[in-house]
């Protein structure tokens, strides 16, 4: 089986620091990692290769240290990795991103299943892995929390806030996994120096079939208004009285005071 | 000079961080309390190349260095002593002798499962009346045909019983006296070796030294570890491998110790501030800090001479010497930064105290560790 991982190196967001003054993030110092999600995507990579046999690429589109997080990859047992980098990509959205990463898997050219963690935790849009698909025009299964592969049926597990459904899918497919799918393996000592002695591909611009257009600043149309936290919900209010019916009671005044009914 | 790690071994020492604060932190307290020994930590240091680091590919090995090693004893004893010393008697002690004496074949068949982890190592010299000195050591080895037949019993062995692998010591002529001193390996499940009490200790608690018994113990003479007679030289020249791991096991230990005191210091709060802006303990962890960084100095160089075949007897004996006693002193004022909240077991420092007393007393107690220094600068 042809598997690819699609990764983001991103800061270590428990070590980021928050400027009093300005509300902004401080982002000098702080260690990048590999996005913690597409840990999990690479684990859940390799649990199928170890089972099914075949081969997990993985690649990353960044600035050339992303070659770290690649090489961390690497460490963990992926098999090759490729680095996408061009200035030309500087300032790419998820669209200008996924339109660049997709053109970089058809260039890879043979693949079975598509990996990417649920979203990136410095961005949070979880965007780019459902748009690679589109640009593809492949199927996608979102906020997997389980997967099984029999033949080209791969049958998941679709993590919701109030359950799960199972869904089935075939070949070639993209899907987005969740952190309670897997813990990601340590790399061992063996796979570490191989990792640093692993030559990782640069591809650029001009290795890809891309329209300029369509790349970096120019191709994300994107703008980002404001960034804010949003607002922490509330605790829910408990009505515990003695007996069910006087807290129905209760709970129908309080109703009826909001104006609900 | 050069003071930079390599990025390889950078990378090592950060996997095995990970690793140690994962999958070893957070049972340390707990397998002390209850003197447990955590056979799944070590097969896991297994699957992940650790006990195997130094050796090559060709024996199982990750084909790594010894300074590699040392890091990854100091990161492991930096949250687990236990852990720490049972890695360091597995590579240095038992792994060692057979790369370094043994023959291709005794190396296929034992150093290869150690080093890749399938199969745990010990090391067996001290007896009860042969410590310090190992020249009054009674084990006997008598070659029979194809055979040797051992006979006495060992103490304080570290992994005993738990280990599949011993290297132990007998006298296969008493009248050589130390020269009469041989190595043999011995396989745990031969008919006539057993295992006796498990110590109950001060300190290292989940790590377990037992008493091994040789009862008419018969091992094929193919186990015979170098020539007879060269026992002696085997044990002190692993020993003096053994001493980097224990100077690098302190190490962590005092490192340890001395995060734990930084941080305790910056969040307890007495009269209205930290702890830490009074002098009294800022300086003492200047101290400690000062002691912690001079000791690394020495451990990585005893390793880095190790690493590249330099002489390192005199260099390891240096490690174990100041890092045992940077261990002893950094975890005795972390307590006493602690206060009495340091002293309980709600807090991790008690037990690194009570780990570093062992590490001024074992492979070669600090009293030796001066006889080998003053030995060579008196030369």
């Amino acid at each position: 089986m042809e598997i690819l991982v699609c990764i983001k190196q991103v800061p270590d967001t428990a070590e980021v620091k928050i400027d009093p003054v300005t509300n902004t993030l401080i982002r000098q110092g702080v260690p990048s990692i590999v996005n913690p999600f597409d840990k999990n995507a690479l684990e859940a990579a390799l649990q199928l290769k170890d089972k099914h046999g075949g081969k997990v690429t993985v690649i990353s589109m960044g600035p050339p240290q992303a070659k770290e997080a690649l090489r961390e990859c690497l460490a963990m047992g992926a098999d090759n990795a490729i680095l996408v980098s061009d200035r030309a990509f500087g300032g790419s959205d998820t669209l200008a991103t996924s339109y660049t990463l997709a053109a970089t898997i058809r260039k890879i050219g043979t693949y079975d299943l598509i990996f990417c963690g649920k979203q990136a935790i410095d961005g949070d849009t979880a965007q780019v892995g459902p748009e690679i698909a589109e640009h593809l025009g492949i199927a996608q299964i979102t906020y997997v929390a389980k997967i099984e592969v029999n033949g080209d049926t791969v049958s998941v597990e679709r993590e919701y806030e109030e359950g799960y459904g199972v869904i089935e899918g075939k070949l070639p497919l993209l899907i987005s996994v969740v952190k309670s799918i897997n813990e990601p393996r340590y790399p061992t000592i063996k796979g570490t120096m191989k990792a640093n002695r692993a030559e990782i591909p640069v591809w650029t611009m001009a290795d890809l079939d891309v329209d300029e257009q369509k790349l970096g600043l120019k191709g994300s149309p994107t703008q980002v208004r404001r960034i804010f936290t949003p607002p922490q919900r509330t605790e829910g209010v408990i009505i515990q009285k003695d007996t069910a019916w006087e807290s129905v009671a209760v709970l129908i005044q309080k109703l009826s005071d909001a104006k609900i009914i | 000079m050069n003071f930079e790690l390599t990025k390889e071994q950078e990378d090592i020492r950060s996997m095995i961080r990970d690793f140690a604060e994962k999958s070893v932190a957070p049972t340390a307290a707990e397998r002390d309390e209850k003197e447990y020994f955590p056979r799944e930590i070590f097969d896991q240091m297994g699957e992940l190349g650790i006990l195997g680091l130094p050796y090559p590919e060709e024996y199982g090995g990750a084909g790594s260095d010894f300074l590699s090693y040392a890091m990854a004893v100091e990161e492991i004893s930096r949250v687990c002593a236990s852990t720490g010393i049972g890695l360091s008697v597995h590579v240095s002690l038992c792994s060692w002798p057979i790369f370094h004496y043994g023959t291709e074949e005794q190396k296929q068949k034992f150093l290869r499962p150690l080093a890749e982890g399938t199969k745990l190592g010990a090391f067996g010299l001290t007896e009860p009346n042969a410590g310090t000195d190992a020249s009054a050591a009674t084990t006997t080895a008598v070659k029979d045909g194809d055979h040797y037949i051992l006979n006495g019993a060992k103490i304080f062995n570290t992994n005993g019983g738990e280990a599949e692998i011993e290297v132990i010591f007998a006298s296969t002529d008493k009248a050589a006296g130390l020269k009469g001193m041989s190595a043999f390996i011995v396989e745990k499940g031969t008919p006539g070796l057993s295992f006796g009490k498990k110590e109950v200790k001060m300190g290292i608690r989940s790590s377990v030294q037992r008493e091994v018994f040789m009862k008419d113990c018969r091992i094929p003479a193919a186990n015979l570890l170098g020539k007879e007679g060269q026992g002696f030289k085997i044990a002190m020249t692993a020993l003096d491998g053994g001493r980097i791991g224990v100077a690098a096991q302190s190490l962590g230990i005092a490192q340890g110790a001395l995060e734990q005191a930084i941080k305790y210091s910056k969040e307890r709060v007495q009269f209205g501030k930290p702890i830490s802006s009074n002098q009294a303990i800022a300086f003492k962890i200047a101290d400690m800090a000062a002691k912690v960084e001079g000791a690394r100095l020495l451990v990585y160089r005893a390793a880095y001479h190790k690493s590249h075949h330099l002489p390192y007897s005199k260099e390891a004996a240096m490690a174990k010497l100041v890092a045992s006693d940077a261990a002893m002193s950094v975890t005795t004022d972390a307590v006493q930064i602690f206060g009495g909240y340091g002293y309980t077991r709600e807090y991790p420092v008690e037990r690194m105290m009570r780990d570093a007393k062992i590490t001024q007393i074992y492979e070669g107690t600090n009293e030796v560790q001066r006889m080998v220094i003053s030995g060579a600068v008196l030369r």
